[in-house]
């Protein structure tokens, strides 16, 4: 039963298929809104889903001189964000459901997505590809550094490694991003998730324009489904993951809803309201500014502030 | 209706072959695609890479180089893939019939679903032909 019960959770419930449904409604409401700002009518609600199963139906074409890993690579992403969804679905259903160190965990398999895209395109031998891998390597070094440093500061208000005693932590103190260090950290982990999810003006990687479409370039029809379902998964994980570490005080189901939409709606914003920069501008910005930041708000927190 | 087909006509990610043409339909493309005519609300979205299309929108005429380009291209698209001829020259070379720089027509090349006649068309008669396009994938084809 035991067993029966866990398969359910990471295929079913807060695991793949409802993560997967969430996700895609969210990636519309960023093509619905994003056509609004335009100033268009934008598609229909059942959009993402058509393009999945059309994508299914299509055929797959393996580049002759491929390695094995173009195969493999989209599995690894989606298992991976997967595996997230379901530990943080199941820590949201029952704050028990928690394990010591689980936060490192979750930090670990969310680099996975763009490791496995970095492999995927290094493997398919496509010069564009190639170009793109190259730049999600140095996006993934630069957004990586502020991004722990948002998370230490974290652990140091919680004093812990453990999800839910982070959020007890919240729940009697107080949410974190009303706090000097923890609304500096907030922003600071606001921008790398930008760039996590590849959106503008940190999408170098995939730049429509320039390189076509970057790492994905060489994929087509099932492989690239799966890729557009770890994006979309990942789209639905990241907001959920700012909730829980910054305003974790109330997580009753319409007050998370709420702030799930709110965090969503200024990501999709921001990537409506500004042009992509180039790779070194990018880097310049993560592993300046920002990281400079992220070590203020360290020492803010370590200060108790 | 198969469900495969239906999802097809529903989302139609579109790649666009110049196959050496004035830009004029180029232009008028890029109307149908920006926000005065918006066809995303159909689902018919722009893409950048070959391998993610299922339509192949071609102008112009084929001449000597682009001639064996178009053809690679259409071997490198995931099948189904659906051809589009947009413009008079791509539907039947026109004027250009008789230059020495065009050794044939598009659909001699690659086999053509749809012609889309006019020097540009209109949106309006580009969105008619995507239509009939769609109704002829539905029947089945």
């Amino acid at each position: 039963m035991q067993v029966l019960r866990i398969i359910f959770n990471y295929l079913v419930f807060p695991g793949f298929l409802f993560s997967a449904f969430i996700g895609l409604m969210t990636a519309w409401l960023d093509r619905k809104i994003t056509a609004r700002v335009q100033w268009r009518k934008g598609p229909p609600w059942y959009q993402n889903f058509v393009d999945i199963l059309k994508l299914f139906s299509k055929e797959i074409i393996l580049p002759t001189q491929a390695k094995f890993s173009f195969f493999l690579s989209p599995f690894l992403g989606l298992s991976a964000v997967t595996i997230v969804a379901t530990l943080l679905g199941k820590l949201l259903l029952n704050a028990q459901e928690s394990f010591l160190g689980d936060l490192i965990v979750v930090i670990y398999l969310l680099a996975i997505p763009a490791i496995s895209l970095i492999l995927g395109a290094s493997s398919s031998k496509n010069p564009l590809a190639s170009v793109g891998a190259s730049r999600e390597i140095k996006l993934l070094l630069g957004y990586e550094l502020p991004f722990i440093l948002a998370i230490l500061v974290v652990i140091i208000k919680s004093n812990s490694i453990k999800l839910n005693e982070i959020i007890n932590n919240q729940i009697s103190f107080g949410s974190y991003i009303f706090s000097f260090s923890g609304i500096i950290a907030f922003l600071i982990a606001f921008l790398s998730t930008q760039a996590k999810l590849g959106f503008v003006p940190f999408d170098v990687s995939e730049a429509e324009q320039e390189i076509m479409a970057g790492v994905l370039i060489e994929y087509s029809g099932l492989l690239l489904a799966i890729f557009k379902l770890m994006r979309a998964i990942l789209f639905y994980i990241m907001p959920i993951l700012l909730i829980l570490l910054f305003m974790g005080k109330d997580l009753s189901l319409g007050f998370l809803i709420l702030k799930y939409l709110l965090l969503v709606i200024l990501i999709i914003l921001l990537k409506n309201t500004n042009p992509r920069l180039r790779i070194e501008q990018v880097l310049k910005f993560f592993w300046g500014p920002l990281s400079f930041l992220g070590i203020i708000a360290i020492i803010l927190a370590l200060l108790g502030l | 209706m198969d469900l495969k087909l239906k999802s097809l006509t529903k989302s139609i990610w579109v790649f666009h072959a110049a196959c050496s043409p004035c830009n004029n339909c180029d232009i008028e493309i890029l109307d149908l695609l920006t926000p005065r005519y918006d066809v995303e609300r159909f689902g018919i979205v722009l893409v950048g890479s070959v391998r993610h299309a299922d339509c192949l929108l071609v102008t112009g005429i084929p001449n000597y180089k682009t001639a064996e380009r178009i053809k690679k291209l259409y071997t490198q698209a995931p099948k189904p893939c659906l051809v589009v001829a947009v413009g008079s020259c791509a539907c039947g070379r026109v004027m250009f019939r008789e230059s020495y720089n065009s050794p044939c027509n598009l659909d001699e090349i690659i086999p053509v679903d749809v012609y889309i006649p006019g020097c540009p068309p209109k949106p309006e008669a580009m969105i008619a032909g995507i239509v009939k396009l769609i109704n002829q994938v539905a029947r089945g084809k």
